[in-house]
């Protein structure tokens, strides 16, 4: 009897506790779910599955993530859930991808701003290259930027659609060179778009560093420049950047991917999130999936973030400013 | 011959047990209206984090595999298509299965999707250089033209006639074009959120088939108590390999279309199935039977749909670009692993590359076994009572459509487009011509507009679609499938008279 009387305390006192606001000391007290607004096997969802998969360890959360896909429309189905119907009570936890979400906030039709998000931390930055066949005429950024300006318009190339990262880049050349390009935005990705450059369709491509990398490991296509401040040492330390080649471009397409709770969680979660879950990224057996998945890590804590996300805010705005 | 050295590497007990396992597991979610195949290898990623790459590859092949067949299971006994691949099945195997023939058309469903598969797989074995070249020869036009020869199919695909197969399917490109556009971003008629993301064909496809089956069971539950029992007739293993074997035509046509149309990026196996069945039906001597529940017609949408998964892989395989959506999938599936697809994937993990495809081989095999017991089991679903039934139907389609996206929105659409769908197929107007049209939709608009926009900055729209050998065949090919429906219409005058719809509504009900 004694013993069912403190076992109805004790569940008593954990009822208490989930209905307190202000206890978070016990969070997480149940699985937690992620949403990824790319489908099932992309490289977004793909990375968050490697990433999350040590958040069930002691010295992590203590409980798994799940991940849930919501896709559609180019991440804009699953950020609109997320900024309008998911719960801020820190178990819903969403992926973000810039520059994407804070483009398409720009060109507008969506119910999110980087308002409506807080950033707990950043796991990855692929960013965007050049590549052309492997049998094209051109060896280097200038000779493309030469052939544009022979023919005005007629140098096709392909990314993933618009208002994402290959679009911005796009954008950032066509300004920096001075001419006018066929940006060729392509209905199923980065996968499509690379398909359509190593089928000769266009005449080069604007695409994601790590399938790139596959892409010239295979012998498909060459990589002519990197949009990123500094040449990536780990997988092509070879290639120059834009700026090296005489260009004036700098990382503001590179897709940064990380983890976001919808505004609202309150501030004790947040600040246990953000304290933890760069941990989770740093964990070797993270690490080294992440490396065989040819996926570049970035690793960057909520201020660090937050920092980003302003400033892409700014460059996005001007950029975007003219269509 | 590499295959036949690596061949042993299935039969270790680990191995073999992961193939029985994906095997199963596969024909039970491909089963499953909603779980498509991608869906299923998805689900399955995570679990091979804790296998060998080899092992890991050896459950995804199977599971691959064995979905593709399983969504016959209940596009025959309950009219849902587990997966788009599966409509073409529909059309005649749900007729077989409602005259009690059901175990007849599982067997003939699996024995052709045996035939099928393990010709598309062995296409993969050993013709992969050539189709890596194949499969990139398709440009934007080309698709294109493809996507507007699967349009003209739709008219002459199960409906009562010509026009009202053309205004379904006008109705599903419409559809189509709800939601955010795939090239520039617009919105596109988003009266609602639920479809802001566009109709997806899943919950479209349970909604359209399965609801109207619903409420078709339930007015026939009330009607009569002790609703009919369909007998269920037994039938010889033997005889249905007799029958199979004995409609060359369609299983040649129905593997032949499958393989090509799955090797082509971004179409694949969605149309497969659709356009073998067409394809049979017009080159068959009995061609006015298919739809009231003709073995043909089950054995070349059969064939085709397992026959394109092999071909499927090559580009995957050989270009490391995923040409479909469940390649993409197993992409994510090799990367986790370290295994880079490419020219040289042979090469370096020829332990993995090799025993990844002989386990398919094996699968196609282990796939068709099971498949034939499950027909065996067919009888008892056609001894569940109508009202049970249909409680159990509408609970599979609420679970199916939520699951793909785990949307709400996605059952709304799915209950509003069967609602909708019940009341056409009173007036004659089918479901697969609309499902056709949804799919087809984007494949043409988005093909079309990077076309032109291609055209636009080089040779012109005139000569990007109408010059070229591969765009000249493929519009010989619209020509003749459209001039063949029009002499069709004109010798047969497939004029619904009252008499036929009378006839019809007796059937569905």
């Amino acid at each position: 009897m004694k013993k069912w009387i403190a076992g109805a305390a004790i569940a008593l006192a954990a009822m208490a506790g989930t209905a307190h606001a202000d206890g978070h000391e016990s969070y997480p007290e149940r699985p937690i779910m992620m949403m990824v607004s790319y489908g099932a096997g992309g490289a977004t969802d793909f990375q968050a599955r490697i990433v999350t998969m040590t958040a069930g360890n002691e010295d992590a959360l203590g409980m798994p993530i799940a991940i849930v896909n919501r896709p559609g429309a180019g991440g804009r189905v699953g950020w609109n859930w997320f900024a309008t119907e998911a719960e801020a009570d820190g178990y819903t936890l969403g992926a973000y991808n810039i520059p994407h979400f804070v483009a398409q906030s720009i060109e507008g039709g969506v119910e999110y701003s980087t308002e409506s998000f807080e950033p707990i931390a950043n796991w990855g930055a692929d960013p965007a290259v050049f590549v052309v066949g492997a049998d094209s005429e051109f060896n280097s950024m200038e000779d493309v930027v030469n052939y544009a300006k022979e023919n005005p318009g007629g140098l096709t190339f392909s990314g993933a659609g618009l208002f994402v990262g290959h679009h911005i880049a796009a954008l950032q050349l066509e300004k920096a060179a001075g001419v006018k390009l066929a940006y060729i935005p392509n209905n199923q990705g980065g996968a499509g778009a690379m398909r359509a450059v190593i089928a000769g369709e266009v005449l080069g491509g604007v695409n994601n560093l790590s399938d790139a990398f596959r892409a010239q490991e295979a012998g498909n296509v060459k990589i002519l420049g990197v949009f990123d401040v500094a040449r990536n040492e780990e997988f092509l330390p070879d290639v120059p950047t834009m700026m090296e080649q005489g260009y004036d471009i700098d990382n503001a397409s590179v897709n940064f991917r990380g983890v976001m709770v919808p505004k609202g969680t309150p501030q004790p979660i947040i600040d246990k999130l953000a304290e933890i879950v760069p941990t989770m990224f740093e964990n070797g057996r993270v690490q080294s999936r992440m490396a065989a998945g040819g996926s570049p890590m970035a690793i960057m804590t909520r201020d660090e973030v937050l920092e980003m996300w302003a400033a892409r805010q700014e460059t996005l705005e001007e950029l975007l400013a003219g269509l | 011959m590499d295959f036949l050295f690596y061949m042993g590497d299935v039969f270790t007990p680990i191995n073999f047990g992961l193939l029985l396992l994906g095997t199963i597991g596969g024909l039970i979610l491909g089963a499953t209206p909603g779980l498509s195949p991608t869906m299923a290898v998805a689900l399955l990623i995570p679990f091979t984090f804790q296998l060998e790459p080899q092992q890991g590859l050896i459950l995804l092949g199977a599971a691959y595999t064995s979905t593709v067949a399983g969504g016959a299971v209940s596009a025959i006994l309950l009219k849902i298509p587990g997966a788009p691949a599966n409509i073409a099945t529909t059309l005649d195997g749900h007729t077989m299965a409602t005259k009690g023939e059901g175990a007849k058309a599982l067997q003939l469903s699996f024995l052709a999707s045996a035939v099928g598969g393990l010709f598309g797989v062995f296409l993969l074995i050993f013709l992969t250089p050539v189709l890596a070249q194949w499969a990139l020869a398709f440009g934007p036009s080309h698709l294109f033209w493809l996507a507007i020869l699967g349009v003209t199919v739709i008219g002459t695909l199960d409906s009562s006639s010509v026009v009202k197969g053309l205004l379904s399917g006008c109705i599903g490109l419409w559809l189509a074009t709800i939601g955010f556009d795939d090239i520039m971003g617009a919105q596109r008629f988003i009266f609602h959120p639920s479809v802001s993301g566009g109709i997806n064909v899943i919950p479209a496809l349970i909604g359209l088939f399965a609801i109207p089956q619903v409420i078709t069971m339930f007015t026939k539950g009330r009607s009569s108590d002790d609703a009919e029992v369909i007998s269920v007739k037994k039938h010889p293993i033997r005889l249905a390999f007799l029958e199979v074997f004995k409609r060359k035509a369609a299983l040649t046509i129905g593997t032949l279309t499958g393989s090509i149309i799955g090797l082509i990026p971004g179409v694949g196996g969605q149309i497969a199935g659709l356009v073998a069945y067409d394809q049979s039906k017009k080159f068959s001597k009995e061609s006015e039977k298919f739809g009231t529940g003709h073995s043909e017609g089950v054995i070349a949408a059969e064939s085709a749909n397992n026959a394109m998964v092999g071909p499927s892989l090559v580009p995957l395989l050989t270009l490391s670009i995923p040409g479909s959506p469940t390649a993409a999938v197993l992409l994510g599936g090799l990367l986790i692993h370290g295994i880079f697809p490419g020219p040289d994937l042979f090469m370096n993990y020829p332990q993995v590359a090799w025993t990844f495809i002989d386990s398919m081989l094996i699968g196609q095999i282990l796939m068709c076994i099971f498949g034939l017991y499950i027909a065996g089991l067919a009888a008892s679903v056609a001894r569940i009572p109508h009202a049970v039934m249909a409680a159990i139907v509408l609970g599979l389609a609420v679970f199916g459509s939520y699951s793909v996206q785990n949307s709400m929105g996605d059952v709304y659409v799915m209950a509003t487009l069967g609602l909708g769908m019940y009341f056409l197929e009173r007036f004659g107007f089918s479901a697969a011509p609309l499902v056709l049209g949804l799919i087809l939709g984007p494949i043409a608009e988005a093909n079309f507009i990077q076309g032109s926009m291609i055209a636009n900055a080089t040779v012109g729209i005139g000569s990007y679609f109408f010059t070229g050998w591969l765009n000249w065949l493929l519009i010989v090919i619209v020509l003749a499938s459209i001039s063949y429906s029009v002499w069709m219409e004109v010798a047969q005058r497939r004029y619904t008279t009252k008499d036929d719809a009378v006839a019809k509504e007796e059937a569905l009900s």
